[in-house]
C-alpha cells in the first residue's frame, strides 16, 4: 500500500485542459438546445461502437480515458449498453455482417441519439471502401452529427469532436 | 532441397525472410504434415489462391505454411478448376479447422470432411458467392439475413447458456461468446467470430505492391508496424529490393516501440481487470507518453504508414535518439516500480495465479503461437529462431514460462517489455548512416510468390504477396497469429467462473479485425 501511495504522489496530477468544441466538424445540423447541452456537458454517457474498424481507432478512444485526458473528470463516461448512452461513437467502416446490430443499436439508443463517426474510415469508408463486405461510410447505416477525421484521430481530436456534438444550436 | 527427410523438393524463396516452397500433392502434404507435428513443428498459416485466369488447364491452388527449425516451409497444392477440394488437415493440425473454413468462404475449395460450417460468411452474401475468385465481382452488394450458426449445445442438468455479443459491453471489437455454464462454472466455451470481415484481401487486388503497405497497415491497426514490415518483406522479394541497412534497423526500432506501447497497456487493463485501477492509471499514463514520443519523431503515434516498399518513410535524428533513450531509461525505472506493486500484491497475485491455464502439452497441439504461447512454454519467437537484420545481432533474449495462466502471461509480458527497452536503446546506439529508401524493381517471373513474416507484439504475422509483371496486386494473404490463439482461448477459460472470462480474455488480448479481414 505504502508503495502505491508513493507512486500517486510522485505521479501527481497529469490532466491537460480539455480542447475547444470545432463546429466545422458538424455534418448535419446541432440539435441540441443550451440547456440540455449544459447537462449533457456535465453528464454524458457514450456508447462505443466498432462497427468493423482495424482496431486503430478503439486504441486511441482507450487513451481518453488516461489521466492526460481524463474524459470522466469532464463528466464523460462510456456505458455498457447503447439504453444508458445518449451519444454513439462508431468506427470503421460498417462491416456487412454488423450492419443489422449498428442498427439495433442505433434503434435502442434513446433521445437524443447524437451519433459522431470517428476515423476516415467512418466518414467515407476509409481505404476499405463499399464492397459486398462493406457498407461504407457509416452515414449509409445510421444518421450522423458530427464527424472526427484521422486514421486514426489522435485523443485531442476526439475529444473535439465529442464536445462538438454536445455543443448547442 | 530436402526438409524433413520428405519426398518434396523445395525451392528458397528469394528475399528477408527464411522460407522454402515446394509443390506436392495430396499424399505428399500430408507426409509432410505429419512430419512436420512429429519433429515438433507447427502450422503456421493455411490460405488459397485463384489460378484459373493464369491459362488453360490451371485451377486453384492451397498452401500450406509450416514453422519448423529451418524456418518457413510452404506446401502449395494444385486443384482442379471443377470441384476443388483438399484432405481435411484438421485431424493433423486442429488449427487448421477455422482457416479451411475461411479458405471454403472467401473461395469455395472445401476441405473433404471437413467442418462444413461457414467461419467468415454470416448468411450476408449468398453461399455460392466465392469473393476471392479473380471472376468475383466483388462490388456487388446483398440485402442482410439472419444466421441461424449451428452452435455446439451442452446437455446436462443445470446446464444453461450465456450468450455475448457481437457488441461487447466495453471498448472491444465485436465477436460472439456462447458460454454453456455449470452455476458460476464456464464448461464450455464456442467464438463465433468473422462480424468485422470488411473484404481486405479481394481489396488488394485493387492495388499495386507499391501502395499495398496501408491498406496492410490496417489488417490490425494495433500491429501496424508488423504487418507494414511484413508486407515490405513480401514486396521486396518479388520487387528484387535491396532495403539500405538504416531502414532494417529503423524498422526494428519501430517494431520494438509496438511491442512496448501495446504491453504497457495490456499491463494496464489486466490490473485493473483484477480490480486494481491504479495499475491501468499508472501503465496508460507511460503509454501515453511513449506514444507521444513517437508522434512526435515518426509523425504518428502508432507509426502507421511509416514503413514503406524499400525502406521506411519516417528518420530518426541524433537528438530524437537520444530523447528515446532517456525515455527508456525512464520507463525501465517506472515499469520496475510497478513491477513490485503487482508482484506483492496480494489481491492481484490471487486472481492471476492458477487462472485461465493453457497447458504446454495443448498449447503445442493446438499450434498456438506468439505470447501466449510462450507463456505456455511453446519457444516460438522469430526475432531468436529466424532473425533477420537488425536481429541477427541484437542477440534477443526469449520470454518463455511454464505455467500457462494469467499471471505466466503477465509476467512474459514484463519480461519482453525490459528486453524491448534494451532492445531499442542497443538499435538507437548502433544505428547505421546512410539512404532509408531505395526504389523497387518491377517484379519478374508472374508465378513467384514473396513472403513476409514477423514477430509483432502478439506473434508472428505472415504476409504471403502474388503480382503480375505490371506491379499489380494478384493476391495478398495476411495472416495474424489470433487465428491460432483464439481456439486455445476456449480451452483456457473451462472450468474457470464466469467473472474471470473479462480477465484471461485480456491476458490473451487477439485481435478481432485481424483475423476477420
Ligand atoms: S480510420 Fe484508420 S485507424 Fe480507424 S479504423 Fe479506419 S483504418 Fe483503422
Amino acid at each position: 500500500m505504502y508503495q502505491i501511495l508513493k507512486q500517486i504522489v510522485k505521479t501527481g496530477i497529469k490532466t491537460e485542459a480539455p480542447p475547444q468544441p470545432d463546429q466545422a466538424l458538424r455534418v448535419a445540423a446541432a440539435r441540441l438546445e443550451d440547456a440540455m447541452s449544459r447537462t449533457l456537458g456535465r453528464a454524458l454517457v457514450i456508447r462505443q461502437i466498432d462497427a468493423g474498424s482495424c482496431n486503430g481507432c478503439e486504441a486511441e478512444i482507450h487513451a481518453l480515458s488516461n489521466p492526460y485526458y481524463n474524459l470522466e473528470g469532464l463528466g464523460i463516461k462510456f456505458a455498457a449498453s447503447p439504453k444508458h448512452a445518449d451519444l454513439l461513437l462508431v468506427t470503421g467502416p460498417v462491416a456487412k455482417n454488423m450492419e443489422v446490430a449498428v442498427k439495433r443499436a442505433y434503434e435502442c439508443t434513446p433521445h437524443p441519439k447524437l451519433v459522431v463517426a470517428v476515423g476516415d474510415c467512418g466518414i467515407s469508408g476509409g481505404i476499405f471502401g463499399e464492397s459486398y463486405a462493406s457498407c461504407g461510410r457509416v452515414a449509409n447505416v445510421i444518421p450522423v452529427d458530427v464527424v472526427v477525421p484521422g486514421c486514426p484521430p489522435t485523443p485531442e481530436a476526439l475529444l473535439i469532436g465529442i464536445l462538438t456534438a454536445i455543443s448547442a444550436k | 532441397m530436402k526438409l524433413l527427410a520428405q519426398e518434396l523438393s523445395f525451392e528458397t524463396l528469394t528475399g528477408a525472410v527464411a522460407a522454402h516452397r515446394a509443390l506436392a500433392d495430396e499424399a505428399g502434404l500430408l507426409a509432410f504434415c505429419r512430419a512436420v507435428k512429429e519433429t515438433g513443428g507447427r502450422l503456421v498459416a493455411l490460405w488459397g489462391g485463384d489460378l484459373r485466369d493464369r491459362g488453360q488447364g490451371e485451377g486453384f491452388a492451397l498452401h500450406v505454411a509450416f514453422g519448423i527449425e529451418t524456418g518457413l516451409a510452404i506446401v502449395s497444392l494444385p486443384l482442379p478448376a471443377a470441384n476443388p477440394e483438399y484432405p481435411d488437415l484438421s485431424e493433423i493440425f486442429p488449427a487448421a479447422n477455422r482457416l479451411q473454413r475461411a479458405v471454403f468462404d472467401l473461395l469455395g475449395i472445401r476441405a473433404r470432411g471437413g467442418d462444413p460450417r461457414p467461419w467468415l460468411r454470416h448468411a450476408n452474401w449468398p453461399e455460392d458467392f466465392f469473393p476471392l475468385r479473380r471472376d468475383c465481382d466483388a462490388s456487388r452488394t446483398f440485402p442482410p439475413q439472419n444466421e441461424d450458426y449451428a452452435f455446439v449445445r451442452v446437455e446436462g442438468d443445470g446446464v444453461h447458456e450465456i450468450a455475448v455479443g457481437p457488441i461487447h459491453a466495453g471498448i472491444i471489437e465485436p465477436g460472439h461468446f456462447r458460454f454453456s455454464i455449470v452455476g458460476e462454472k464456464v464448461l464450455r466455451l464456442e467464438e463465433r467470430f468473422g462480424w468485422t470481415h470488411k473484404g481486405i484481401e479481394k481489396r488488394f487486388e485493387q492495388m499495386t505492391l507499391a501502395d499495398g503497405y496501408r491498406l496492410a497497415g490496417r489488417v490490425s491497426g494495433d500491429s501496424t508496424v508488423a504487418y507494414a514490415w511484413a508486407y515490405c518483406q513480401a514486396a521486396e522479394s518479388l520487387g528484387n529490393a535491396v532495403v539500405p541497412p538504416r531502414a532494417l534497423w529503423l524498422r526494428a526500432l519501430f517494431l520494438e516501440r509496438e511491442r512496448v506501447a501495446n504491453h504497457l497497456g495490456d499491463l494496464g487493463y489486466l490490473g485493473n481487470d483484477a480490480a486494481l485501477s491504479f495499475g491501468l492509471a499508472q501503465f496508460m499514463r507511460l503509454k501515453e507518453d511513449w506514444l507521444r514520443l513517437s508522434g512526435a519523431l515518426f509523425g504518428h503515434r502508432m507509426m502507421m504508414d511509416a514503413i514503406v516498399p524499400g525502406g521506411v518513410a519516417a528518420d530518426l535524428s541524433q537528438q530524437g535518439g537520444e530523447q528515446i533513450s532517456a525515455q527508456c531509461d525512464a520507463i525501465e525505472r517506472e515499469a520496475a516500480i510497478l513491477k513490485n506493486i503487482y508482484d506483492e500484491h496480494a489481491g492481484l497475485q490471487d486472481r492471476f495465479l492458477t487462472t485461465g491455464r493453457l497447458l504446454p502439452s495443448l498449447a503445442a497441439e493446438l499450434s498456438v503461437c506468439g505470447l501466449v504461447g510462450r507463456a505456455s512454454s511453446q519457444t516460438w519467437d522469430l526475432r531468436t529462431q529466424n532473425p533477420v537484420v537488425p536481429y541477427d545481432r541484437l542477440e534477443t533474449q526469449i520470454a518463455t514460462h511454464r505455467a500457462g495462466d494469467v499471471a505466466a502471461r503477465v509476467a512474459v509480458r514484463f519480461e519482453e517489455l525490459f528486453e524491448s527497452l534494451r532492445l531499442i536503446r542497443l538499435i538507437v546506439a548502433r544505428l547505421p548512416q546512410g539512404e532509408r529508401l531505395l526504389p523497387l524493381v518491377r517484379p519478374g517471373a508472374e508465378d513467384a510468390m514473396g513472403i513476409g513474416w514477423v514477430e509483432g507484439w502478439r506473434g508472428d504475422v505472415l504476409v504471403a504477396l502474388e503480382a503480375g509483371s505490371d506491379g499489380r496486386i494478384r493476391r495478398c494473404h495476411c495472416h495474424d497469429p489470433s487465428w491460432l490463439i483464439w481456439p486455445a482461448l476456449e480451452h483456457a477459460i473451462m472450468g474457470n467462473i464466469v467473472p474471470d472470462f473479462p480477465l484471461i480474455n485480456k491476458s490473451f488480448n487477439l485481435s478481432y479485425s485481424g483475423q476477420d479481414l
